[in-house]
Order: structure tokens, then C-alpha cells, then sequence
């Protein structure tokens, strides 16, 4: 009998460690205990994006979309729902404000606003099961491309089509793939780069998990454009359920004659294998990256020669990101007219954003280039949670910038497509590799984290600047010397230490970093520091000058002081205070006002946390 | 397993296209089948069994089954309720497994509505 039912259980890494397996198991027991086993079918699925509200699931064919579902809700959801046909109103989702939930998928804004390319099959297949895949039109695109195409025509229309790549810096993929196929020698390689090191960014891992066949068959098309024999898919090793399952595709294209030899008996013979990264961030970039496939250390070279020329083994090779495979086979399948009319001018198609911070959406989204901040933070991120104020927003990782909200109402220029200069709300603005790039940021990989007043700028880019400090090879002088000194610096000004000849030397090394270092991560790795010093210097300047830290973030900065009034009135001179500061620092009788000892205290701020009155004042 | 060929592609495909149109929610007809309580007692449960089993038999990719709670109409249960896409609800009741395989063929294969099994073209009004 066809089943009546299906009942997508998420089973990305997110919902996964919120227990969604033994949901499923649940499921599947409580089924089979009411004999519906013949009538619904329990499919698990890849990440959905809105791993926040995990464990999800959905119910088709109504579309019904269930949020934090446990174990223990499986027998009222089967007599409910599968049995008697009424969602049950308690797992529903309902936004914040909202009076009543939303029961359907497609009704909720999170989804509503999203236009999946990438992640087409997201939540809809079975990502173990290349059947699930080729139910919607998987390999087609390679059939079309075997058949009824010349390598010089697909590459035409990849170009056409506008995609560039979704690794970060946004290269027309079609010219790259023109190179490699115009570049001598023999065999040519093509690697799919999953190291995804961006903190962060998911949106590769999830690609991976949800749906590993679409990288598949654009590698496959991207081998028969360029005449490439071998593939690579290079995967860190954090990523313990997306290589489980890329591997899994693999095998199962191989079973069915999709890798290998004569495929489709097209006289193409092509195979992929994988290779597990160790994490380094700097291992992404593809000099790196092309070292450390060969076994050797994950060291960048200089470029030119391009990997195009000289790549894997010193042969031809095209290295593409995996969000950008995972566009391949839809444009092949749907024409270069259709991919180009979404989007910018200069930046076609859509982008998944990883959607983090201080926003209450928080997740995977796929969306059309172009698309404005505000769309994205307020109509599917839900705006800033608590009545907090809006104040920045940082993209591209730490390779990226920071945008500030301050200057919402006060407009920039923004250079038009077509030239024409208009005047434009930050939040407004449309963002594709341009745009962001204009405004000192970058696209990067698609993180994006949205900030609150309660967020220092330089104790983000002290962090930002940590991360690749740390991550830095050390290969080349300005960034190995240089991102150490800059954080000296940084760490001197969030205790308070630092002066005006810092701030001038910060800067001053930062554009030398940017300028000189070898690879990509020295090159961008100033970038969270000269945005936030263009756009908050007079936080830097509070710091230095003043000794404070405006969002009350560096602790260090802060003098703690309890409200005598509030103390009494409302706490009744509780004591709790007293009794958790670690430094006996606060001195104080039951029924009488608190005080701490200025001399004693070390800022580390525990009074704040337990006062259950709010009594105590950071300044 | 043997190396596919184009044409296996296209079979595998056809084979699954069900199970694709049910999960993007899509279909020609969408059945429902009232399993209250009341439905239930009245045998509803082996309505729905003839329902999937009539679906399977004329391979029917196009059909979606969904239940929904007591109709209201408790004494004319078992009940169920055609919707062919584009055409106003029809609520069939009375039933018994024989029905089901005429109104298969004549409403949802043929397009006809079984008038003599149904109670009311149209439904009511929510909200
Ligand atoms: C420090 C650094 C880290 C990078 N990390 C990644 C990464 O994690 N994933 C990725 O696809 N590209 C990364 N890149 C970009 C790659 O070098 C390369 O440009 C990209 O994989 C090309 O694919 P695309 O054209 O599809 O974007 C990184 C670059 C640098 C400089
Ligand atoms: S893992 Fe389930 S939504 Fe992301």
C-alpha cells in the first residue's frame, strides 16, 4: 500500500543532539503498535535551517511543522495527528508575539521568505537514499549534460548563468571552469572544498547532510566540462555525519554506475574520493587546502600559478566550493535565463546565510542576492530579541566586517547596478559581493551575526582577531608578527591599558597586514578591526580615554557599585551577594544596604548575575 | 546492482514521483477519511485501508489521504470526503469498501461524482 503519511524527522547535526533519533524511534515504535506501519512512513531528513527549534519534523502531505517535539509526545502526536487528522496546537511553532501558532510550514516567515536552490531537496529526501534524490529530477541535469550538450555549452551557460563562487571571494565559476579546461596537462582534478572553517557557518555541513548528491552530480558536470578524471571532496573532520553521508552517496553512485567508468554509457569515466581535513581554518584556502590532500603540510603558497594550471599533483585542477556545486545541476537543468533573472545585477542566484546572534530566528537561510539586511534580520530573522537596540551586523567571518545599525538614518552612497549613485539606508541595503564588499565587509562564506547594544565592537574584533591569529601558519612574516601584535594591542585596550599611540599603531599594522601577508587569511584578517575602527571608533576612544567600556563588556572597565535603595527596599539586604563573591569584596548586614570594596573587587561580575533585585550598577 | 542506464533513471523516478508530489503536498485529489471516534467505531479504519489499497492497485500517483476528526455527522459515518483539485469538496458516506471501489472509478478515475453515495456537494464555511 503507498504510504498516506510521510513524517520528515529532521536529522541534522542540530536536531540530532536534540534527541531527534529517539523521536524517531518513537515514532516508529508507537506506529507499528497501532498497525499504521503499512500507512505512514517515518523519513529522516537533512538539516532544515531552523535548527533552533529543534527537534523538528514535518508532516506531509499537509505541511504541518512541529518544533521541540520529544519522545513523550509521540503517542498524543500518532492518535492526533495520523490518526484523527488535528495537529497538535502544544508542538506547534509560534512566533514571540504572535496570538495564535502557525500550524503550516510554508505559513511561517522564517521559511516564507527563503527561495532554496541549494538547498532544493533540503527536508524533502532522504539523504541516504539516492532513489529519494533522483525522484526529484536528480541526475537529470548530468543526463542533459551527457547528452545533449558539448562541454563548450555547459560552460557557457554556468557563465552565463552569473554564478560565482560561494567560497567567499565570489569568482565567476564559469572562467574558472573555462581555465582548468584550457590548461595543459593531464589527468585535470576537481575538489569540492568543505573545510568550512568560517566559526559559525554551517550551511556546507548542512549541504552535505541534507542532500550530498547535489554535490555529486555538479562535480560530475563540472568533470565533463572541463575533461577532469578524479574528484576530491575535502571534508573536515568535525563533520562526523556529513562525511558519514557524502560517503554513503558515493557508494551508492558508484552501485548504480554514476561514478566510474563509462557512465551512462557516456564514455565518461570519472570517480570521487574523500579526504578528512584536521581543522585549520587556513586549510580552506586552496593552496592550503590542495597541500594538505597531497599529504603535506596545510601551508598556502603564493599565487600565480593558479590551482587552475597547477593544482593537485601539479596538474590542472578546479576547485569549487560546495554551496557552489550544489547550484550546478539546477541551472543546468533550468537554463542560464532562469538562474540569472534572480538576483543582483552583478551577483545572480541566491546565498545561504548562517543567521546567528542576537537575532530570534536564529538558522540556515537561503534567500535571493539582494535581498536587504532589514529583510533579513527583521521579516525572516524576527528583529532583535528582548527591547534591545539593533547595532551592527557582522558578515563574512572572520574575514569580514562589521556594518553598523547606528547609521541606519544616516544613508550611504550606494553605486547602482546601472551606475547611478542613490543615496541608501545601511539596512536597506541590497547585499551581494558588491555591496558588502562596498561598505568594507565582505560575503565571505554567508555568516552573519547581528549585535545588540550589549556588544562591544572591540571585544569583537578582539575575538575575531583571536580566532586568526591562532589560525595563522605562521608561513609568511607580516601575518604571523603582525595579527600577534595587533592583538597585544587589542588585549591592552579591553583591560584598559591602551593609549592613543596604540590605536594609531593598530591601525598602521593592520593596513600593512592587509597589504603584504602572503594569503587570503592575512589579507583579510584586519578587516573586523579597520571596520569597527571606521564605524565605532569612539568606542575604541571610550576605552582608551575614558577607561570605559560603553556596552559594559569588558569587565575589566567596569566598577560594580550596588544600589543602596534598591538593596534595601526590594532585597531586604539579602545577602546573596555577599555571600557568592568569590573575593569577599562585598560587605553588608541582613535588612542593610550592601557596599562593595572598590579595593577588593576584581570585576568578575558574579554580584550582577545572582542579585535577583537588580541592585547592582555597572558603570 | 547493476550499472543504471538513462532509461533506469527515468523509471526510478516515475516509481518515487508519489512519494515527491506527497511531500511538496501536491496532488490531483486529496481524500480525506473522518477517523473520530465515532468514525472509527463505524468501521472507518478499513475504509481508509480500501482507500490505499484501491490507490495501489490502479497506481495512482496523484491521490492524497489525510484523516480529520468527526465531521459532525456521526450516524452517516463511515465518511470520507473527495476534493479534486479546482472543484468543490464532495462528502460521501455511508460507507462500505464496495463504495469506495465505484467511487473510485467513476469520481476519482472517471470524474463523475457518485451521486448516489454522496450527501452534500460543497462544505461548510470555516471562519
Ligand atoms: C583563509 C581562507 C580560508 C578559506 N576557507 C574556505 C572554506 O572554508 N571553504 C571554501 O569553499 N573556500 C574557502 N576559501 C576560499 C578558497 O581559497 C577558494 O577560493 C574557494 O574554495 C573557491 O571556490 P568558489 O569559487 O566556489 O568559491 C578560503 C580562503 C582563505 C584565504
Ligand atoms: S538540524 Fe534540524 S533544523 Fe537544523
Amino acid at each position: 500500500m503507498p504510504y498516506r503519511v510521510h513524517c520528515m524527522v529532521c536529522a541534522g547535526t542540530g536536531c540530532v543532539s536534540n534527541r531527534s533519533l529517539e523521536v524517531r524511534d518513537a515514532l516508529e515504535n508507537e506506529i507499528r503498535k497501532r498497525g499504521l506501519q503499512d500507512e505512514i512512513q517515518i523519513v529522516t531528513t537533512g538539516c532544515n535551517g531552523f535548527c533552533a527549534v529543534g527537534p523538528l519534523m514535518v508532516v506531509q502531505p499537509d505541511g504541518i511543522f512541529y518544533q521541540q517535539v520529544s519522545a513523550k509526545d509521540v503517542p498524543l502526536l500518532v492518535e492526533e495527528h495520523f490518526i484523527k487528522g488535528r495537529p497538535v496546537q502544544k508542538l506547534l511553532y509560534k512566533p514571540p508575539e504572535a496570538a495564535a501558532p502557525i500550524p503550516k510550514m510554508s505559513d511561517i516567515p522564517f521559511f516564507k521568505h527563503q527561495r532554496l536552490i541549494a538547498l532544493r531537496n533540503r527536508g524533502l529526501i532522504d539523504p541516504e537514499k539516492i532513489e529519494d534524490y533522483i525522484a526529484r529530477d536528480g541526475y537529470q541535469a548530468l543526463v542533459k549534460a551527457l547528452t545533449e550538450m558539448t562541454p563548450e555549452q555547459i560552460i557557457e551557460v554556468i557563465t552565463k548563468s552569473g554564478l560565482r563562487g560561494r567560497g567567499g571571494a565570489g569568482f565567476p565559476t564559469g572562467v574558472k571552469w573555462q581555465k582548468v579546461r584550457q590548461a595543459k596537462g593531464e589527468p585535470k582534478y576537481i575538489i569540492c572544498n568543505g573545510d568550512e572553517g568560517d566559526p559559525g557557518a554551517f550551511m556546507d555541513r548542512s549541504i552535505f547532510e541534507s542532500d550530498p548528491h547535489s554535490v555529486i552530480e555538479g562535480m560530475l558536470i563540472g568533470a565533463r566540462a572541463i575533461g577532469a578524471r578524479y574528484g576530491v571532496v575535502y571534508i573536515r573532520n568535525e563533520y562526523p555525519l556529513a562525511l558519514e553521508r557524502i560517503q554513503i552517496a558515493i557508494q551508492q553512485a558508484r552501485e548504480y554506475g554514476l561514478l566510474g567508468e563509462n557512465i551512462l554509457d557516456s564514455g565518461l569515466d570519472f570517480d570521487i574520493s574523500v579526504t578528512r581535513g584536521a581543522g585549520a581554518f587556513v586549510c580552506g584556502e586552496e593552496t592550503a587546502l590542495i597541500a594538505s590532500v597531497e599529504g603535506r603540510l596545510g601551508d598556502p603558497r603564493a599565487r600565480p600559478p593558479y590551482p587552475a594550471e597547477y593544482g593537485l599533483w601539479g596538474k590542472p585542477t578546479c576547485i569549487n566550493n560546495v554551496e557552489t556545486w550544489a547550484n550546478v545541476p539546477p541551472i543546468i537543468l533550468h537554463g542560464w535565463e532562469w538562474y540569472s533573472q534572480i538576483g543582483t545585477e552583478r551577483s545572480k542566484g541566491t546565498k545561504v546565510f548562517s543567521l546567528v546572534g542576537k537575532v530570534r530566528n536564529t538558522g540556515l537561510v537561503e534567500v535571493p542576492m539582494g535581498i536587504t539586511l532589514r529583510q533579513l534580520i527583521y521579516d525572516i530573522g524576527g528583529g532583535i530579541p528582548g527591547d534591545k537596540k539593533f547595532k551592527a551586523v557582522q558578515t563574512g567571518g572572520p574575514s569580514g566586517g562589521c556594518i553598523p545599525a547606528g547609521m541606519m538614518d544616516q544613508p550611504i552612497e550606494y553605486i547602482a547596478p546601472d551606475g547611478k549613485r542613490e543615496a541608501r539606508d545601511y539596512l536597506d541595503l541590497p547585499i551581494d559581493y558588491e555591496s558588502l564588499t562596498d561598505v568594507g565587509s565582505m560575503m565571505g562564506s554567508g555568516g552573519l551575526v547581528v549585535m545588540d547594544e550589549d556588544t562591544c565592537m572591540v571585544d569583537v574584533a578582539r575575538y575575531f582577531l583571536a580566532f586568526t591569529q591562532d589560525e595563522s601558519c605562521g608561513a609568511c612574516t607580516p601575518c604571523r608578527e603582525g595579527t600577534k601584535l595587533m592583538l597585544d594591542i587589542l588585549n591592552r585596550i579591553v583591560d584598559g591599558h591602551g593609549t592613543m599611540d596604540d590605536l594609531r599603531a593598530l591601525e598602521e599594522i593592520a593596513w600593512v597586514v592587509k597589504q603584504t601577508s602572503l594569503c587570503g587569511l592575512g589579507k583579510t584578517a584586519p578587516n573586523p578591526v579597520l571596520t569597527t575602527l571606521k564605524y565605532f571608533r569612539d568606542e575604541y576612544l571610550a576605552h582608551i580615554e575614558a577607561h570605559k567600556c560603553p556596552a559594559h563588556v569588558c569587565r575589566a572597565l567596569n566598577t560594580y557599585r550596588i544600589d543602596p535603595v534598591i538593596c534595601v527596599e526590594r532585597g531586604h539586604g539579602c545577602g546573596v551577594c555577599r555571600r557568592e563573591c568569590p573575593e569577599k569584596a562585598i560587605f553588608g548586614e541582613k535588612n542593610q544596604p550592601h557596599r562593595i570594596d572598590q579595593t577588593l573587587c576584581k570585576k568578575c561580575g558574579v554580584c550582577v548575575e545572582v542579585c535577583h533585585f537588580n541592585a547592582v550598577i555597572v558603570e | 546492482m547493476p550499472k543504471l542506464k538513462i532509461e533506469d533513471l527515468a523509471r526510478i523516478r516515475e516509481q518515487a514521483r508519489r512519494a515527491t508530489l506527497l511531500r511538496e503536498g501536491a496532488g490531483r485529489v486529496k481524500i480525506t477519511v473522518h477517523l473520530g471516534t465515532c468514525g472509527i467505531a463505524a468501521g472507518g479504519r478499513n475504509i481508509m485501508t480500501a482507500v490505499l489499497r484501491e490507490i495501489e492497485e490502479r497506481n495512482l500517483h496523484d491521490v492524497l489521504v489525510t484523516t480529520s476528526g468527526c465531521a459532525g455527522l456521526c450516524s452517516r459515518e463511515p465518511m470520507m470526503t473527495v476534493e479534486v483539485l479546482g472543484q468543490p469538496p464532495v462528502k460521501y458516506v455511508d460507507l462500505t469498501e464496495g463504495k469506495v471501489k465505484e467511487i473510485f472509478a467513476e469520481h476519482i478515475v472517471g470524474g463523475k461524482i457518485a451521486d448516489r453515495y454522496a450527501l452534500a456537494v460543497g462544505s461548510e464555511r470555516v471562519m
